[in-house]
């Protein structure tokens, strides 16, 4: 049954009046049913790039902040990787302050409308949730998420935002490669010191992997902006169309352009492929380029962008994580008739955000699970046309805890697919360790810190984010940047 | 910044444009290129060669054919006009040393990006001589440069309208034959550089192609510009755009660059039609 936005705020409001009237106790609060989230009908929602997630109503989000305990021990603060004090910004949303709600989120962390949307708090905050434990179960945990983009969306839409303030300008300067979220959240925290930030992107866009690579449908393009736009207020030059490591260099940056310290944010950004027979055949997709096609050339708009699209019916997608997802749900929108996520392991072990993997069947995405591909068959054009699998099963745990998936001799079998798109991650974009002197990295390619200040191997270079973790999260990588911010101000400080 | 300084029409739908890009002309090396995109947000990034590059002037040269509804935007550009997006340079420079004997090898369009690199292979002190064609006598661009430039310059057309009646391929079996050259560098349409690079592999000579594949970023991030090479898998934006042409499998490449040719041509007869552009006019 699809629930309605009306439907669901209706039913919230009924239980708002009852529960308003009295004092809960924590067994009231832990028996208030968990607020849905209302969505875009998933046989609508195929057919649009709209934004699958509608967000909660007024009514929604303070019923469901009443569900919070507010636990002494806070543990769900502790799920948190930039340890957002939850409880408080909770208790100002059950009371309908929501733009005290956001600035409390704010002091942690500086993109709360984009985590609330792309965070995968069933394995972070909600994880740990009392309430969630207290049902035994995590999906009934408080929708922490869902409240963190309420009220980041409620301040944005009624100019409750306040632009951080600066501090009286250093005369020192940073470049900041990149404008993805580790990179954003190292500017703002860089200018708010009172530096002068100048943050460098390679594309024509900026915004990184929230601009290429999460789907309008997940994250709509005009939130990335409004962030963007915050902190080109405070005083950050966005220079785009401008490649470190190759239109300068780092020794060019801060040995001729006068930059006391630079960040490097740039991502993971050099896909993996399966080194498997076939895979330069016409129809062979990195999701990557898939999802750039769509998302930042905006192909999906077949008639006015220039830039093409494939012409798939039947595609595979490997892999997964939620780019994975990403993938399929964009090959269903573009209008793909079958879509099928192929993963070596079964749907326990795949990494992806449940609620992604919930939206993706909702949407007609199948999943094969326990497969894994040999080889990719082409007709005489080069095109794909078949993929030819093997069964495997679990066998004993590897290194990342999750059971092995093992070859079942054999079981080999060809699938009938025009398209195949290979999501099964990324490595770091080897240009800045190439083009620059004293940069170590680790034999992944990933660049080795100081796990404390965020600082490379080369002095006043500090790098976060994916190029460090490999692929990562967004929090995760916001939470690098601040935290190699928090370094650099103090390194700037000895200067 | 990215402005338009002159701007000449070479031959049926080839231009020539000087544009300010003071980073790009200053780190710029032969071999490298550039991507642009006209500012709009349906436009495409398309990948091309520059030229030449002026370090004082802080300028790059284009020379670019009006094959696509970019480049025929992009040809309607006037001097003074700027170019929304331009990124560069990407990709690895020419490897360019003293081989001794260089033949360069030029089809078409191809000629543009070739002529830095007889700049640089005659400073390196090679003997450096130069096989150029076209289809015709309208479309052969760069003649008296390449002629002040190389030892010896050979043209050919395919319909004989110009210089000799042949394919470069024809030319380069001779030179490789009586001339024996140390190294032979080719830029032209994929087709040629494969029969070009066939034919210098029975002589066992270093063959360097240029390609020119579909693109997206630029920067390794999408990876829809891999090609085979020796059984490889590399990236025309980051290893390339310079390969071994002994090594790499033109046929892939060639199917590779036809994935969206439907649709390009639909678009190229769009933006005749919509850019109000005579055929063969840009």
């Amino acid at each position: 049954m699809h629930a309605t936005r009306e439907e669901l705020d209706a039913q919230a409001k009924a239980l708002l009046k009852e529960y308003d009237q009295k004092n809960l106790t924590a067994r009231d609060r832990a028996q208030i049913p968990l607020q849905d989230m209302s969505t875009q009908d998933p046989a609508v929602r195929v057919t649009n790039m709209e934004e699958v997630a509608l967000g909660y109503t007024e009514n929604q989000v303070r019923l469901e902040a009443m569900r919070c305990l507010q636990c002494k021990t806070k543990p769900c603060i502790a799920g948190c990787p930039v340890a957002i004090d939850i409880p408080a910004f909770i208790a100002e949303a059950a009371n309908g302050n929501f733009a005290k709600s956001v600035e409390i989120i704010k002091q942690s962390s500086l993109l709360p409308s984009i985590c609330g949307r792309v965070c995968p708090q069933e394995s972070q905050c909600q994880l740990h949730c009392t309430v969630g434990k207290m049902h035994k179960d995590v999906d009934k945990s408080v929708s922490i998420g869902r409240i963190e983009r309420f009220v980041a969306d409620y301040a944005r839409e009624h100019n409750l935002e306040t632009v951080p303030e600066v501090k009286a300008e250093t005369g020192k300067r940073v470049a900041v490669v990149g404008s993805g979220p580790a990179s954003i959240s190292a500017a703002a925290d860089l200018r708010r010191e009172g530096h002068q930030v100048v943050m460098f992107e390679a594309l024509h866009k900026a915004g990184g992997v929230l601009v290429y690579g999460i789907p309008e449908f997940r994250l709509p393009k005009k939130i990335v902006e409004h962030e963007l736009n915050n902190l080109k207020d405070m005083g950050v030059e966005i220079r785009r169309n401008y490649l470190v490591g190759k239109t300068r260099k780092i020794s060019d940056l801060m040995e001729k352009d006068g930059f006391d310290a630079v960040f490097v944010g740039s991502g993971a950004g050099l896909p993996k492929f399966m080194n498997i027979e076939g895979e330069n055949y016409v129809g062979v997709f990195s999701a990557n380029e898939y999802l750039t096609r769509s998302n930042l050339m905006k192909a999906y708009k077949v008639g006015s962008a220039l830039t093409p699209l494939y012409d798939s019916h039947k595609v595979a997608v490997f892999g997964g994580g939620n780019v994975a997802m990403d993938a399929a749900r964009t090959a269903k929108r573009l209008g793909a008739e079958q879509v099928t996520i192929v993963y070596r392991r079964t749907e326990v072990e795949m990494p992806a955000r449940k609620e992604e993997v919930a939206h993706a069947k909702e949407e007609g995405v199948e999943f094969l699970y326990l497969h894994a591909p040999l080889k990719i068959l082409a007709n005489e054009k080069g095109c794909v046309n078949g993929i030819e699998m093997i069964r495997c099963e679990l066998g004993e745990p590897d290194a990342s805890g999750r059971r092995r998936p093992v070859e079942i001799a054999g079981s080999e079998k060809v699938f009938e697919y025009d398209t195949a798109i290979i999501a099964i991650g990324n490595d770091s974009n080897p240009l800045i360790k190439a083009t620059t002197d004293g940069i170590e990295v680790n034999r992944r390619g990933n660049f080795i810190i100081n796990e404390e200040t965020c600082e490379t191997t080369l002095k006043g270079v500090y790098a976060g984010g994916d190029i460090v973790l490999g692929a990562a999260t967004v929090i995760l990588a916001m939470g690098q940047g601040r935290k190699a911010a928090v370094a650099m101000n103090s390194y700037l400080a000895t200067l | 910044m990215n402005t338009i300084l002159s701007k000449q029409k070479l031959s049926q739908e080839v231009f020539r444009m000087e544009i300010s890009a003071k980073e790009i002309a200053e780190a710029r090396k032969p071999g490298q290129f550039i991507i642009l995109q006209m500012g709009d947000e349906y436009g495409e990034r398309i990948p091309l060669t520059i030229a030449d590059a002026d370090k004082e002037r802080g300028t790059i040269t284009l020379i670019f054919q009006a094959v696509g509804e970019t480049t025929h935007r992009l040809a309607l550009l006037e001097e003074g006009d700027k170019i929304a997006n331009l990124l560069g340079p990407l990709g690895k420079p020419t490897d360019i040393e003293k081989y001794g004997k260089v033949v360069c090898v030029g089809g078409g369009i191809g000629v543009a990006p070739l002529f830095p690199i007889v700049e640089g292979m005659k400073q390196a002190g090679n003997e450096v001589k130069v096989i150029m064609g076209a289809r015709n006598k309208s479309l052969l661009i760069m003649e008296e440069e390449m002629k002040a430039t190389a030892d010896e310059v050979i043209v050919v057309t395919d319909d004989g309208s110009y210089g000799k009646k042949a394919l470069v391929t024809e030319p380069l079996k001779e030179l490789c034959e009586t001339y024996k050259p140390d190294c032979v560098v080719i830029i032209g349409p994929p087709i040629m550089m494969k029969f070009a690079a066939l034919t210098t592999k029975p002589f066992g000579i270093k063959t360097i192609v240029s390609l020119n594949t579909i693109m997206i970023d630029g920067t390794g991030m999408c990876g829809g510009c891999r090609v085979t090479i020796g059984g490889q898998t590399k990236f025309v934006c980051v290893d390339g755009p310079e390969f071994d042409g002994h090594l790499v499998d033109w046929d892939n490449m060639l199917l590779r660059l036809g994935t969206y040719r439907s649709k390009e041509e639909e678009a190229h007869h769009r933006c005749h039609i919509g850019l109000d552009i005579k055929e063969g006019e840009a």
